[in-house]
């Protein structure tokens, strides 16, 4: 089972080796992280979401903790936070298939950033269901490049809001 | 607190923090990227450095320092070859949870990352094996890293921490520096709280009819040794120990059944499965103890751990107290209730009649578990023990009845070869007053046989008692016991003269071979206070009994007296 661990730490020079060598060791497989400065530039987030039982995921989070540089570790359960994941593809396009490509563009919300005679290059972001989504009704026109930031997420503040 | 003060260099600053923390003597081998701080400790009239003959020799020094004092152990190397020599050691004292500081040269900032002479990524390379690592980029973070990194290495579940420290930040002037109240004196840091319930914790106990203490290195480590005599005489409780928990319950006391796990006593490891509850203080359910989740299958199990990442890791508790040990039995005992348990306690008694520590003494040869007790009688128990690793090792944990904490130097985690001579020269130099054996064997003692120089260089009265049988003794065992006696690559076909080898150190050594001997190689190895060598030759085909193989559990337990069946 999925799960997402939002992570604050310490932001200086070798934080990550820490954290993400702590996975290595003890032979934990991470699917994505994303990292990035809070509004306090000492400080940083690390999404990360990895796959594994309660069992795994707790031990994960003990020995985490242990760390001098991990300021926080909370397991955001899906229903009670926003999880979001930005994709950035460019696909081929035909003469022919234009129209279809940018209908489907329009009916998923996503935001065109360049269009050439035979390329379209977008944008989307939503959770990492929607993303796959996307990326599966684009493949068939034929992705050129496509770059994934990796899930972020963040609790709400009203748990009774969802 | 920053405070200015006068510029200084870093590498003075460094030797004025080691000074204010009280650290009295350093172990290291000097080299040219650490060269700046080792003159600044030059000058330095409170710390002793001892020039050790190889980095490893230098960690487990300071290993040997940290467990027989409770202090912090200080080791120092320069940059590239120097550094990657203590990897072991820090590895070491990682899984035994020993503070040590680590101080390592570094080439110059604007070399690192180029390659360039002696360098190498240490930061990088001890990320997995250090509780806390740091590159010194500014003289003026200096102080900062230093004092984060006693307070960790000494704080809540000690452990090694390494302070990266390039040339020429050693040389940099800086006046920044903390307002320091760091010390490396036992116990010095704050305890966190004890969280849990000691009342809850302390009932389960009381309902208990057959509870059994399972006492770890943490026990060591939290200095709780009165505290366990407490508990354990209050609740009645017999009490067993693991390898790094020897001497924290006095072995000869009525209520010890030894130490349980692969090579514990049979009693123990008996007591293990007839138990009703088990009370884990301070140990790990290290897989050598506690192969499967089935450990203590009829008893209620209690853990007290200062680490919560301990819980439930590889056994599950029922219940749990977070803290420090010494801390957490203070707040059980007052609702422990005394309790009738004479009939378990007699069991107990007739596990330890029926099953004893065994071994064939008959024939002309020195059986080790012998020698080993006549050491024993002769120092009267008061030595300090360290070993290295093997059958030796084994055989010392079983045969020598540790009373006292910290007199036991053991790598337990690690299961480090080597250790054992440099760990009792830095027991040595924590202890100068006391008897201190290095009980080693032929394959361990040659891996870091150069301190014999160093024993001979500061004059040390370090004992060493080799277990020669010209084999690796542990890997002849398991070869002879599970791979049909085909003995891979475990045969010294050479081994060095070792008694004349100690005399070329200026070290009294020598051998003996016959039972007629043991009496006059006891007197020779002990009679004065200087250092000494006996080289005990044993056969090659003797065992470590009990033993619990590889894979397997309590149930299958094997005795010396099964020997027959096993081979059959």
């Amino acid at each position: 089972m999925k799960h997402t661990l939002s992570i604050l730490v310490n932001n200086h020079p070798g934080v990550m080796s820490h954290v993400s060598g702590l996975f290595t060791r003890r032979g934990y497989n991470i699917d994505s992280i994303a990292v990035g400065v809070t509004d306090n530039v000492d400080v940083s987030s690390m999404t990360i979401v990895l796959n594994g039982d309660d069992f795994i995921v707790g031990q994960v989070k003990n020995q985490l903790l242990k760390l001098p540089d991990v300021l926080k570790v909370q397991d955001m359960a899906y229903a009670s936070s926003v999880q979001r994941e930005l994709v950035l593809i460019s696909f081929s396009i035909t003469e022919t298939n234009r129209s279809e490509a940018l209908t489907i563009c329009n009916g998923f919300d996503v935001k065109i950033l360049e269009m050439t005679e035979d390329s379209l290059l977008i944008e989307f972001s939503g959770n990492s269901r929607q993303v796959t989504n996307v990326i599966s009704v684009i493949k068939p026109f034929g992705i050129r490049e496509i770059s994934r930031t990796g899930q972020i997420a963040i609790a709400y503040r009203n748990q009774n809001s969802v | 607190m920053s405070s200015t003060t006068e510029a200084i260099t870093g590498g003075r600053l460094m030797v004025e923090l080691l000074e204010e923390a009280g650290v009295e003597i350093v172990f290291g081998y000097p080299g040219g990227a650490i060269l700046p701080f080792y003159d600044e400790l030059y000058h330095s009239k409170k710390i002793k450095h001892i020039l050790v003959r190889h980095e490893q020799g230098a960690i487990h020094m300071a290993e040997g320092y940290a467990r027989s004092t409770g202090k912090l152990g200080v080791c120092i190397a320069t940059s590239g070859p120097g550094a990657t020599n203590l990897i072991t050691g820090l590895t070491d004292a990682k899984l035994d949870s020993i503070p040590i500081l680590a101080i390592t040269g570094q080439v110059s900032t604007d070399a690192i990352g180029t390659d360039a002479f002696q360098e190498a990524d240490i930061f990088g390379i001890t990320i997995p094996i250090t509780k806390y690592n740091a590159l010194i980029k500014k003289a003026d973070d200096l102080s900062r890293h230093f004092e984060e990194a006693i307070k960790i290495a000494m704080g809540g579940r000690p452990g090694p921490v390494l302070l990266d420290f390039p040339k020429d930040v050693q040389l940099e002037k800086t006046s920044v520096r903390k307002a320091s109240s760091l010390k490396i004196a036992p116990h010095h840091y704050e305890r966190p709280k004890v969280k849990g319930d000691p009342q809850e914790f302390a009932e389960a106990l009381n309902q208990a009819k057959r509870p059994l203490l399972y006492v770890g290195g943490g026990a060591i480590n939290s200095f709780a040794s009165a505290e366990i005599k407490a508990l354990a005489e209050k609740a009645n409780a017999p009490v067993t120990t693991t390898l790094m928990g020897l001497g924290a319950f006095p072995g000869t006391h009525p209520l010890s059944v030894g130490m349980l796990g692969m090579h514990g006593t049979a009693y123990a490891n008996k007591a293990v499965l007839e138990c009703d509850y088990i009370l884990n203080l301070g140990a790990r359910f290290d897989d050598r103890v506690a192969k499967y989740q089935d450990f203590a299958p009829n008893a209620v199990r209690a853990h007290v751990d200062i680490d919560a990442a301990e819980f439930n890791k590889r056994i599950n508790v029922d219940y749990i107290l977070h803290g420090d040990l010494k801390d957490a039995i203070r707040e059980i005992l007052p609702f422990v209730k005394g309790g009738d348990r004479t009939s378990w306690i007699e069991n107990i008694q007739s596990l330890k009649k029926n099953h004893p520590l065994d071994f064939d003494n008959s024939g002309d040869s020195i059986k080790p578990q012998d020698f080993l007790q006549r050491v024993y009688a002769k120092t009267k128990g008061e030595a300090i023990v360290s070993t290295d690793v093997g059958q030796h090792q084994m055989w010392a944990a079983q045969y020598y009845l540790f009373d006292k904490p910290n007199t036991w130097l053991t790598s337990g985690g690690l299961g480090t070869m080597g250790y054992g001579l440099p760990a009792a020269i830095g027991a040595k130099f924590g202890n100068p007053d006391k008897t201190v054996i290095c009980v080693t064997g032929d394959g361990s003692f040659q891996m870091c046989i150069q301190e014999l120089a160093t024993i001979a260089q500061s004059k040390l009265g370090v004992k060493i008692l080799l277990f020669n049988n010209n084999f690796l003794g542990m890997v002849r065992q398991w070869q002879e016991l599970f791979y049909e006696e085909r003995f891979s690559e475990s045969q010294w076909t050479y081994n060095p003269n070792f008694v004349k080898l100690a005399e070329a150190y200026g070290i009294p050594g020598m051998r003996i071979e016959h039972k007629s001997e043991i009496e006059k190689g006891v007197e020779f190895f002990l009679k004065d206070s200087g250092s000494a060598l006996i080289e005990v030759m044993i056969p090659a085909e003797e065992k470590v009994f009990p033993m619990i193989p590889a894979g397997k559990s309590q149930q299958d337990l094997i005795e010396f007296k099964d020997l027959g069946k096993l081979k059959k």
